[in-house]
């Protein structure tokens, strides 16, 4: 199922198709059963052109797995992944990498994504210098030329990543991204490694090169301020699945999902005196090696039903471009309704 | 975020040779073990220069058994009178020559089985890891033994012995080196602009390693000193090479406790000394420089750093205010810092 039903099939750059990654884990005894980490699972999502896309969740619930699969680091387990209408794992090994060029990433950790035994001028153009075909010179002049755009100076240059504080060095890798000019760049929790006080400044930059170069985000974040006043479409994401998704104006003006409302009670508020609902959470995460069966948020879900433990939740329709996952939006048949599905849960059930 | 941070900060660390024999030579101990290095190869390079007679002549019967004099400035043998100084230089050739081939030999073999293991991983990583480990439970000397009496005593043959049992311990330290760094977010931005495996291999992943093979060279090249010296000490080096270890057992041989001769033991005895701790030196020197949090845990530094001189008044000091000087300092004080720049 396609996600964003509005403008299906019209400008999608970037689609997945119930993409599910799996990881095996690594067996404690030979012969005994081969367990597998489910990273992500029967996750379809659409990324228009020139759009920035979100993807939320908490740590661990695949959200980094589902990037590398969008860039083709992670070959899927199952699904299609679909960049400019060509099926990313099926394309022969050079059309691969031309793709590949095409789409570029941000790191979350600044301080492990730049090579410490290279200048800056040398990480910068280093995807020119791998692609090659561009004399000294020229990459001279591009180099330069990004460096003002990211707004560094030239003389920062012949200077070591360890000689730059966490924000610059993310302009420098900021620079790397788009030296290849790509038309998709995937933003893998850029500022959350920063000072809040550099936070504005690296997201306006990233702004900026989105409308001067027509580039299409994907935005990985946990930070749900952030996701609110950048993208345009997010997903939310728990545990591999997708919670609820749409565009982010309706999920956040009317979060449907118990999840997504866990999640936006917990932005923090200049405002202390208006009254708000806090919904908090019993519990950890559950492991994805063993994934809770039907819905997987029902036990730490504070409204969770009897058919939500058996039954997983499908994604549906509520609204134009907004779709959820969860049993109290759908509801249940009228003969699981007899069964007893209905029933909510003890408060307890949590533990 | 802190764990690969701290190991990003040891590779930058690292720099150029050129950076890092300046800092060596920054640092106080470093400093010795440059010095005491460049005399000995100095020595091994000019020794038929330097050498007042030729080691090789038994035939000085007249001249058995001399006491240091200045004629023979560290005595002469009892049993051929041989000039011990003479010796003494030329056996530096033999320790010199053993134990920087053998280095290098061993830096090489373990840094490709290293980064094959690292990087490449699966079946190639296992097969290399399963001989390693044969290899390390493996009792090296009395192999030894049987290998250099079945191959023959040509140093080639002890070389080669020492390389095929040296390099694991430097494959697995560059294994789990090669390990981290494939999984550094440049090696992926890299994979992302098309880079082939080479280009990782040889501009991110062995750069990043270059450090740890450096360091455990010099470590290596002091280690297999004391073992050539042992084999020859043992009679099992070449029998018509002048080496240290073979000086020792001629002295032996010779009865040279017998009959007090000290300065025909003595000799080759802080020649090995000399050798072997100038290049632990550097090794170690190496290793704080790389990785500067070994010297808050190094006991051995604070006891250093005590007894250095800059530090006396301090410390003295500090016994009249608190009479607890140790740990009033030891632990709290950040170490002087190694170079002034960094930046270069």
């Amino acid at each position: 199922m396609i996600v964003n039903g509005n403008n299906r099939h019209s400008d999608a750059l970037l689609e997945m198709e119930s993409v599910s990654v799996n990881f095996p884990v690594k067996r404690a005894y030979p012969f005994s059963k081969r367990q597998w980490i489910q990273a992500v699972t029967d996750v379809s999502l659409r990324v228009s052109m020139g759009e920035t896309f979100g993807i939320v969740g908490e740590s661990g619930c695949g959200k980094s797995t589902l990037a590398n699969a969008m860039i083709g680091m992670i070959r899927p387990t199952s699904g299609t992944v679909r960049f400019q209408g060509d099926d990313l794992f099926s394309l022969n090994r050079q059309a691969f990498k031309a793709a590949r060029r095409n789409m570029q990433m941000v790191f979350q950790d600044p301080f492990s994504s730049l090579n410490p035994r290279f200048t800056v001028y040398d990480i910068i153009r280093e995807p020119l210098y791998i692609r090659g075909g561009v004399s000294e010179s020229d990459m001279k002049g591009k180099v330069l030329e990004l460096l003002n755009l990211v707004g560094l100076d030239e003389e920062d240059l012949q200077r070591y990543p360890s000689d730059f504080s966490g924000g610059q060095r993310q302009r420098i890798g900021i620079a790397r991204a788009i030296i290849l000019n790509p038309s998709f760049l995937v933003c893998d929790e850029p500022v959350s490694g920063l000072d809040v006080s550099v936070h504005a400044q690296i997201l306006n930059l990233l702004m900026e090169i989105q409308q001067s170069l027509n580039l299409t985000y994907v935005f990985i974040s946990h930070n749900l301020a952030v996701v609110k006043n950048i993208c345009q479409h997010m997903h939310v994401m728990y545990l591999g699945k997708t919670m609820e998704a749409g565009a982010a104006d309706s999920v956040f003006s009317n979060p449907l999902h118990p999840y997504t409302k866990a999640l936006l009670s917990a932005i923090l508020d200049i405002d202390v005196s208006r009254p708000r609902e806090r919904v908090l959470l019993k519990g950890d995460t559950p492991s994805p090696i063993d994934p809770p069966s039907g819905c997987r948020f029902w036990q730490r879900c504070p409204f969770a039903m009897e058919g939500c433990k058996t039954i997983p939740a499908e994604l549906v329709n509520v609204e134009p471009d907004h779709h959820v996952a969860c049993h109290l939006i759908s509801g249940f048949s009228s003969e699981q309704k007899a069964a007893g599905f209905a029933q909510p849960l003890s408060p307890q059930h949590g533990e | 975020m802190s764990k690969p941070n701290v190991i990003f900060q040891i590779v930058r660390r690292g720099g150029s040779l050129f950076s890092l024999i300046k800092k060596l030579w920054q640092h106080p101990k470093g400093r010795v073990g440059l010095i005491l290095v460049s005399l000995l190869v100095l020595t091994a390079v000019l020794a038929p220069v330097l050498a007042p007679y030729d080691p090789y002549d038994v035939t000085q019967r007249a001249a058995k058994g001399l006491r240091p004099s200045l004629q023979h400035p560290l005595g002469t043998s009892i049993t051929t009178g041989q000039d011990i100084l003479s010796m003494l230089i030329y056996g530096s050739r033999v320790s010199l020559m053993i134990g920087v081939s053998t280095g290098i030999a061993i830096a090489f073999l373990g840094a490709l089985m290293g980064v094959m293991a690292g990087y490449i991983g699966g079946f190639a990583d296992s097969l290399i890891m399963r001989v390693v480990d044969v290899l390390l439970v493996i009792p090296t000397l009395p192999l030894i033994i049987v290998l250099t009496n079945l191959l023959g005593r040509s140093y080639f043959v002890i070389i080669l012995v020492f390389v095929a049992f040296g390099w694991t311990g430097l494959a697995r330290v560059i294994r789990s080196m090669v390990l981290v760094l494939k999984n550094s977010n440049y090696v992926k931005a890299a994979e992302l602009a098309g880079a082939s495996r080479w280009y990782i291999m040889t501009k991110h992943i062995l750069p990043g390693t270059s450090h740890l093979i450096i360091m455990n060279t010099t470590l290596t090249c002091a280690g297999i000193m004391v073992a050539e010296a042992g084999l020859s000490f043992l009679g099992l080096g070449d029998p018509t090479a002048i080496s240290w270890g073979k000086m020792l057992a001629e002295a032996q041989g010779g009865g040279a406790l017998l009959f007090g001769a000290w300065w025909w033991i003595l000799a080759p005895g802080a020649g090995i000394f000399l050798a072997v701790f100038s290049f632990m030196r550097i090794g170690i020197v190496m290793e704080e420089v790389f990785n500067p949090r070994m010297k808050a845990s190094s006991g051995i530094y604070k006891l250093f750093k005590h007894l250095n001189n800059r530090y006396l008044d301090e410390v003295f000091r500090s016994m009249d205010d608190e009479g607890d000087p140790v740990t009033s300092e030891g632990s709290d004080t950040p170490p002087p810092p190694l170079s002034g720049g960094g930046h270069d």
